[in-house]
This record gives C-alpha cells, structure tokens and sequence, in this order.
C-alpha cells in the first residue's frame, strides 16, 4: 500500500530528525530546488489529474502553477506529490510538500490540531449525496437505513455521522481509502450512496459511464471552505501563498485576463498598476521579483479563468459559479485589496 | 610511576583476555545501540515539538465522531470515544486473524496431502494452485476476490434466496437468520457445556482402557452422539426456548439475522487461500521427512492405513510442520492490516487510519497500532511454542 508507505515514511522522516529542517525558509529551498512541489490528490477530474500525456491538470493544479509562477517565474516548475486524504497532512508537516492545494477544508482542528496555516478560499464547497436516478430518491431525509460511500481520511464521514444521527435515520458506511475506490462501490451497486463534497460529486459523475442515470440530492449537509495550507512557522511563505490566491481574485475583479494582461500594463486605475508591478514594490516586500502577479495571470490566468477552464458549466463537470462568484456579483469570493 | 600507568595496563590485558574482550564488545554494543534508540526518542520530541504538536494519549478519549459500518461484538456509535473505535478494530482484527488462521490450515492440509498423491490429476491441481497463488502479492488476491463478490452478486433488490426465504445472498453480503435466545435457553447452554466435560472423560478413559487392555472403543462415533443427542434432548424438554431472526428485505437494505459483510468474505479468503499455498508446501515438507519405513514397518505389522497416518506418520510430521505454521499464522496476521484497501474496519482503518486523520496524532497512534501487533504476535508465538512443546516427539 503506497499511502501507508508513505505514512511510515512520514513518521520515519520524524523519527530521523528531516522535519525541523523545512520549518522557515520555504521560499529559499523552493527557489533554490527550482522547483515548487504542492501536495495533491490522488486524482479528481477537473481539481487535480493527470492527463493522457501525464502531464497534471486542474482547478487546484493551475494554483499550483499560480505559485510556481510568482515564486519561480516559470508555471510550470512543479511537482506533484499526490496523497490520499488520510496521508495529505502528514506529508506536508513532514516537508514532502512546499504547500498543499489538494480541495482541502478549513476546520478548526486542521487549523489547530493539526498546526496549518490556512490562507483564504478557493472554493465554497458543501457535502452533498449522488444516487441512481432508477432508486426512486428525491431527498436526503428519504436515505434511512441506506449503504452510503465515504471516502476516508475527510470531514465528510463526521458531517455524514452527524447528519443521520440529527435526523435519527440509520446507515451502513462503506469507508474506502481513495476516491477511485469508492465510485467503483457505488457503480457495483455496494453502495446506494456515495456522498463527498459537491464539486466532488459532480466530478465523480462526469467520470461514471452514464452521468445522466444519477443525480445529486438537493441537500448540503456542511459547509466545506476549501483552501490552500502551509506549515506552520514561516510567516514569509504564508504571505506569498495568501496573495498568490488575493492576486487571482482581484485579477478578476479588475478585469485582468491572460489576453489583456499586457495592456493593462499602461492602465490607468493605480491598483492594477500596483498589482502588476509597474507601481510599488510589492513584489519586492513579499520576497519575489516584482513582476509575481503579472506571471501569475500571463501564464495561468485570473480565478474566473481557472475556475471556468477546469470545472466550469462549459466542461464535463459543468458547475456553475454560484457561491463561488465575485462578491460583486452576488457570491463570497472576496480578495482584501492590493493597497 | 607503577601506579600511572596501572590502568593502561589493566585495560590491555582486559582487552587481550578471550572472556573479558567478549564482555567489553557486548557493553560497546550496547552502549551504541541504546544511544542510537535515545537519539531517535529525542529527534522525535523536539521535531514534534517544532511543529508545535504535544506527545500525548488524551485524545483516545475524545468523541470519535464517525461510525464503524462492521462493529460485530461492541455497541459503538459515532459518540463513542478513539478508544472504544481501537477496540472495535482490534476486535475485528482478531476476527479476521482467527478464522483466517482455522481456513488456512484446513485448506493448507487438504492442498497438501493433496499434492502428495499418487493420482495425477490431484497432485498436478494443488501443484498449478499452489504456484499460482503464492506468486500473487496478497493485495492483489484480496482486491480480486473483492471485485468478484461485489460485480458479481446480485444487488439486494435482485439477491438470491437460498432455503425458502432463510439465507440471501447479495453483494451487500451474505445474510442469514440470527438466533434469538429465549428464557430456558441457559439450561440447554448448560446440558451443553456438560456433554462436552462428558466427552473429555469419556475420552480419558477409552484411553486407558486401549493402554491397560488394548480395547479400542468408536470414540469419534460416541463422542459425536454425545454431543448431539444430549443437546437435542435439553432443547425439546425446554420447549425449544430458541427462536429465528429472519432476514427480510426492508428499503435499501436486508434488516434482522445476521450479516457476513462482502468486506469480511473478501479479506478472509484472501488471506486464507494465500496462506494456505504457504502451509501446503509445509505439511508436504513435513510428511515427506518421515521416512517410508515408519509406513512399511507399521504395515508390516498389521496396522491399517488410516491409523497408520494418525499414529504413525502425523505426530512425525508434526514437530516439523509446527514451527513454520506458527510463522504462517504471523504473517496472516499481520497481512489482515491490508483490511483498509477494501474498507474493512481493521485496527489499522480505525486507530491507525480514521482517528489519525482525525486527531492529527500519527506518532502516538502508529505507536499504539505498532504495540497491539506487537502482543497479538507475541501471544500467538507463545501458544505455538506451548502447542509445539506439547507434540513434540518424547525421547526416551
């Protein structure tokens, strides 16, 4: 078993004295490996999967690439370390990893007890159930005494605790260790259910041979605040992470694109003027070239472009903005300013 | 001046004698290898001290919060606490172990003997079996076998009814009438246990009469109808005080009887098809180190060939098949922590997979899950040593 390997490894790395190595500093070591290694999944169609040449692709891939692209001026100098929802932390605590973007939920333990630091939203993401149409389900409430999927490792088996023991309804878990796993128990029939995050779902049905013979249940039972997370201890990489994410958002907000990003260099707003690096030097104080969010939007683009190139309503996954809309027009997705 | 140089001198000829240069080597020795274990105890406090994480057991007794799909024994719910989700997996762990070990060696001595007969067809099917799956890493075996009974078993809506409407079988698992025991049913429990004390002495006896007289009585036959007649009697005199939960179809899922979960039958055959390949090849070792002349003397004098085997031949193969079964059995053990891959809540899913992730604790927890291990093969080792002992040839 890969995961429990490198779980060993983990703790092998603590037990021979690897990890205090990596606490301050991430920027240096990234700058001088060349290369930015972010912790990923194992495989999620549209987040985070290898294409058919091998090369990684998604919504969390391009924040990657976001951050090799202000760090290292190069989007793609990455690596991908992949894990399992039950090896992520112990890989990144450990130094596997420079930062994790693997649709990874805030909680206060994580924050906490697990020592992360975490640097904003990605992605407002909830838990969600998929069945098969020919069931005969319309509601969640409608599940007692259902097998449900679950993927380990995640806040979704507490939420899915939660939710049918509130409801006084009765279930039988099937906990699987990895995400392809558990759609293949809910294709056999193992399963009635299969519950995860909603943009999960609507990537795992996108992957099923008939999407249009299941459907996602209406309810959300949780509230799932994805996000970036690093070590704790290195104040100077938390910046860079926290604005490297700012940067997409207010790209977006201000109208940055790919296309246009060499025109806005002669605009007039002075905020776009700072966040590209022709005014200030921004850049400079967070440890990078002045040009870091210039290279950002130039190679990978604004949060709207990444968001609708991976898992947009245009693409297999087809979801809609919806919570993950601008502020300004009616969702959460809010970057403090670039002053 | 003498005394100045005294100690030099002492050590050199420590150093030079044979005895006391041995003894110096093993305090070296020693010396090195507890220093390199205090050093990895120290890397281990200051680097979890340096992510800013406490070593400590507490969190075994917060609020575990998720649910256990296969808890057999124990009443456990997501309130329950880390600790009572670890006595779940190590409870089911010892489960698998259990009857994994029992299948594995019924299965191993069937192959065995098998691939020791003199029909070809028999012998050359254990051999095929016995390279096929020992050359197989078990994982692989396990995910199979798993594949198999849930793509092929009929869902529940669709499951195959076995002995009218009693026993389904589903790929939600194979579901059949769990006894429900009624007052009275104490008294048949005792009738039993009885029967059984009955059997020993009757046992006990037979044997002395066969030393003292040569006599041999049927025991297996008695013994058989001793355990089936007296039950039988105590049942009926109480008015049979057991009755059936039978299993039915209700919603999603079968409700009532018992339930052997596709995760269980896919691990347990696994494991036990896999050792038994393992255990084969021992018994073979085992009964062909006894020489044909033990066979040839014992036919020549009259000793008929089933009792031959059970006299003769097996308490020989015995004391050599033993002591590699017990490793056998180890490595079933240990194996059973490939439970995660197919969902089957083992104490390395539980304690040592969920809470972890949970908790964040994956020093203490991987230490914990290391210890349990740790004693189960202990105490296994030390029950084969004890049975090994026990059947071991008495040389006179």
């Amino acid at each position: 078993m890969k995961q429990k390997t490198t779980a060993v490894l983990s703790a092998a790395a603590l037990v021979l004295g690897f990890a205090g190595t990596t606490q301050a500093g991430t920027l240096e070591d990234v700058q001088s490996q060349g290369v930015l290694r972010c912790v990923v999944s194992t495989g999620i169609a549209g987040f985070a999967q290898p294409d058919a040449s091998g090369v990684w692709k998604g919504f969390d891939i391009d924040f990657c690439r976001a951050t090799a692209a202000a760090v290292l001026g190069d989007a793609n100098k990455i690596e991908a370390v992949t894990s399992t929802g039950k090896t992520r932390f112990t890989k990144l605590n450990a130094g596997e990893g420079d930062v994790l973007w693997r649709n990874t939920t805030i909680t206060f333990s994580r924050d906490v007890g697990v020592k992360l630091r975490f640097h904003g939203v990605n992605y407002y993401d909830g838990q969600g159930f998929m069945v098969k149409k020919s069931l005969g389900v319309n509601s969640a409430s409608e599940l007692d005494g259902a097998s449900v999927c679950i993927q380990t490792g995640t806040t979704t088996e507490l939420n899915l605790a939660d939710y049918f023991s509130s409801n006084g309804m009765k279930y039988e878990p099937v906990t699987i260790e990895t995400n392809d796993e558990a759609r293949q128990n809910y294709e056999s029939g193992r399963c009635d259910v299969y519950t995860t995050d909603a943009s999960g779902l609507a990537s795992t049905r996108s992957a099923l041979p008939n999407p249009g013979d299941h459907m996602v249940l209406p309810e959300i039972i949780s509230k799932e605040p994805l996000g970036p997370a690093t070590r704790h201890g290195d104040d100077q990489w938390s910046d860079i992470v926290t604005w490297v994410l700012n940067a997409t958002i207010t790209a977006e907000e201000l109208g940055v694109t790919m296309a246009n990003v060499d025109q806005m260099k002669s605009s007039n707003n002075p905020e776009v003027l700072r966040l590209l690096g022709v005014d200030g030097s921004q850049g400079q104080e967070l440890g990078l070239s002045n040009d870091w969010a210039y290279q950002i939007i130039k190679q990978v683009g604004n949060y709207g472009e990444i968001f609708e190139r991976n898992i947009g309503v245009d693409t297999p996954l087809g979801i809609a903005r919806g919570l993950n809309a601008l502020w300004t027009e009616g969702g959460l997705i809010y970057s403090p300013p670039f002053r | 001046m003498a005394s100045s140089n005294a100690p030099s001198n002492v050590l050199s000829l420590l150093w030079r004698n044979k005895e006391s240069r041995g003894v110096i080597i093993q305090i070296i020795t020693m010396v090195i290898v507890f220093g390199l274990l205090a050093v990895i105890a120290r890397n281990v406090v200051i680097n979890l001290e340096a992510v800013g994480k406490e070593f400590s057991f507490d969190f075994l007794f917060w609020p575990a919060g998720y649910d256990i799909g296969f808890s057999p024994f124990i009443e456990y719910t997501n309130k329950s606490t880390h600790f009572m989700s670890g006595v779940v997996g190590l409870l089911n762990t010892l489960l698998i172990a259990f009857w994994g070990c029992i299948l594995a060696t019924i299965l191993g001595f069937i192959i065995g003997i098998m691939r020791l007969s003199s029909n070809w067809l028999v012998s050359r099917v254990s051999y095929i079996f016995v390279e096929f799956v020992r050359n197989v890493p078990v994982l692989i075996h396990i995910l199979a076998i798993y594949a198999i009974v849930v793509t092929i078993l009929p869902s529940t809506k669709q499951a195959i009814s076995l002995g009218g409407d009693l026993f389904f079988l589903s790929n939600r698992g194979f579901y059949i009438p769990a006894p429900i025991f009624e007052s009275g049913a104490g008294w048949v429990g005792i009738v039993l246990l009885i029967s059984i004390g009955l059997v020993i002495a009757f046992k006990r006896w037979a044997k002395r009469i066969q030393d003292n007289t040569g006599t041999i009585y049927p025991v297996f036959w008695i013994s058989l109808a001793i355990l089936t007649v007296l039950p039988s009697l105590a049942l009926v005199a109480m008015g049979t005080p057991i009755s059936w939960d039978i299993p039915a179809l209700k919603g999603f899922n079968f409700q009532g009887g018992m339930a052997v979960k596709p995760e269980f039958i896919a691990l347990w055959l696994g494991l036990s098809y896999y050792t038994a390949a393992f255990i084969a090849e021992i018994v073979r070792a085992g009964i062909l180190a006894v020489s044909d002349g033990q066979t040839e003397a014992a036919h020549a004098l009259g000793v008929r060939p089933n009792r031959t085997l059970q006299l003769i031949i097996v308490p020989q193969a015995l004391r050599i098949i033993v002591p590699p079964l017990c490793s056998q059995y180890l490595n079933l053990t240990k194996n059973s922590s490939l439970a995660i891959a197919i969902g089957y809540m083992d104490i390395t899913a539980t304690l040592g997979g969920i809470s972890l992730m949970q908790t964040g604790k994956e020093m203490e927890t991987m230490l914990i899950v290391m210890g349990i291990y740790l004693i189960i093969s202990l105490l296994i080792s030390s029950f084969m040593n004890w049975f090994n002992s026990r059947i071991k040839l008495t040389e006179r």
